[in-house]
């Protein structure tokens, strides 16, 4: 499922200095949150992860008519519910009440995750506690021995979407990376992703490696000593 | 035989211990309070319980497992901010779970309810989730062998029903029901509102009718 490159580079050239994108400031999570709605296509069925990914809702525009799955059994899934709005019998994957579009539809959980499952879904952002450099996912558990598992919906959309989008701080609190040579955490899916949205830099996970669309605040000689990965520029 | 109970103290009398008990509900939404409330009361134990989640806060399914009365849950999501019970019970060691991936969990239920032995899936596959399945390269990908999720009983929670037992549910609400009716032997609902055969709108009917049990009007 790795994203197809679309300039062809073989794996052993040497990153071109300079090619991706470059802005002086650090991204915050609301502007990383608009750049990753302003990349899904127009007209997508999408599923935004509990967490980070919720922002991009935010930021999607009527004139992209993006349509919005929650895995508990909806299409057309409208903005968070509020005062005489709120519903119990209407909330989202995160049991946060919310409200309906015109043209939404209802339908039973094993419909729900065959919507994931069979493909159907264009996108799906989610946040990650690590990705690979070939785009395996781990983000349901820490795999601490006191730790209770709970995994949800994460495993059917990682292998089920077209597009598995992840949205994360590219450091840990003590500055290790995310993005690793290979996941020390439990997996959630293996070679699922194809871009990590973080707040230093957007990354495309392809066929010839792990290629640097554009970086934020930091160049792309800075990003690669923070990533243990080896890193395509452009 | 379907058959219309007045109390739910009725409609669950017949389950008995050691069940595997379905009971349907995402969080909140599609719980069917009422009828857990009257299997706690009925003093049902050593159930094996099918619910996404495994109870959250101090009602419904959370007081079950409260009771001691699950030995054993099997969900998707027990963890929550309010699944202490849940929390306690599982580090205790009083409580068995089996975590399965919520598309597995969906389908599962579905396949028993079609009849289906078994299906191969790409969900799980390389984790920690799929360990020990047996496992294909089928499609393109390498795929898991899951199996059907039976149950005893379901309980479940409607919107409406008619005289033959169809159901319509409301919202996000409907979630489990309808799996989970086909895939019990013996499917009770609790409902809001029973209207007249006839009442409902055959295109509209979700679940039909053969799948329903006991019927029982709460609220």
């Amino acid at each position: 499922m790795s994203e197809t490159s679309t300039s062809p580079v073989s794996s052993d050239e040497a990153p071109q200095s300079g090619a991706p994108q470059t802005s002086a400031e650090p991204i915050g999570r609301d502007d990383l949150a608009r750049l990753v709605a302003r990349d899904i296509a127009p007209g997508s069925f999408v599923n935004l992860g509990i967490g980070q990914p919720t922002l991009v809702s935010n930021y999607l525009t009527e004139e992209q008519n993006i349509t919005l799955h929650t895995e508990n059994g909806m299409l057309g899934m409208g903005p968070e519910a509020k005062g005489d709005e709120i519903d119990p019998d209407l909330i989202n994957a995160g049991k946060i009440p919310v409200t309906e579009l015109p043209g939404a539809s209802y339908f039973h959980h094993a419909d729900s995750f065959a919507i994931m499952r069979g493909g159907h879904l264009d996108v799906c952002v989610l946040g990650a506690f690590q990705v690979s450099a070939t785009g395996d996912l781990a983000n349901w558990h820490t795999g601490a021995p006191d730790a209770i598992p709970a995994v949800g919906g994460a495993m059917d959309l990682a292998t089920g979407a077209k597009d598995v989008y992840v949205m994360m701080t590219l450091l840990t609190k003590d500055g290790k990376s995310k993005l690793v040579p290979s996941c020390s955490y439990p997996l959630t899916g293996v070679g699922c992703v194809t871009r990590v949205y973080t707040d230093k830099a957007v990354f495309l996970i392809t066929d010839d490696g792990v290629r640097v669309r554009e970086t934020f605040g930091v160049t792309f000689e800075e990003l690669q000593a923070l990533v243990d990965v080896p890193l395509l520029a452009g | 035989m379907l058959e219309f109970k007045d109390t739910v103290a009725e409609a669950v009398a017949g389950v008995k211990d050691g069940s595997t008990v379905m009971i349907g509900g995402f969080g909140n939404a599609g719980q069917p309070f009422e009828l857990i409330d009257a299997l706690l009361q009925s003093g049902a134990r050593e159930l094996t319980v099918v619910n996404n989640n495994a109870g959250q806060a101090d009602e419904g399914l959370a007081l079950l497992i409260k009771e001691g009365r699950v030995r054993k849950m099997i969900c998707s999501f027990p963890r929550q901010s309010d699944s202490w019970h849940f929390d306690a019970k599982y580090r205790a060691g009083e409580i068995e779970l089996e975590l399965v991936p919520q598309g597995n969990l969906a389908e599962r239920i579905r396949a028993a309810g079609a009849g289906i032995g078994g299906f191969f899936t790409p969900t799980g596959y390389g984790t920690m989730l799929a360990e020990g399945k047996e496992t294909r390269f089928l499609d393109g990908k390498w795929q898991v062998f899951e199996t059907p999720i039976h149950a005893d009983v379901a309980l479940i929670k409607a919107l409406k029903a008619d005289g033959k037992g169809n159901l319509v549910y409301r919202k996000t609400a409907r979630n489990f029901g309808p799996i989970m009716a086909a895939a019990a032997k013996q499917t009770i609902v609790q409902v809001s509102e029973v209207v007249p055969i006839g009442g409902l709108d055959p295109e509209n009917v979700v679940t039909p009718g053969i799948y329903v049990n006991t019927i029982v009007k709460v609220g």
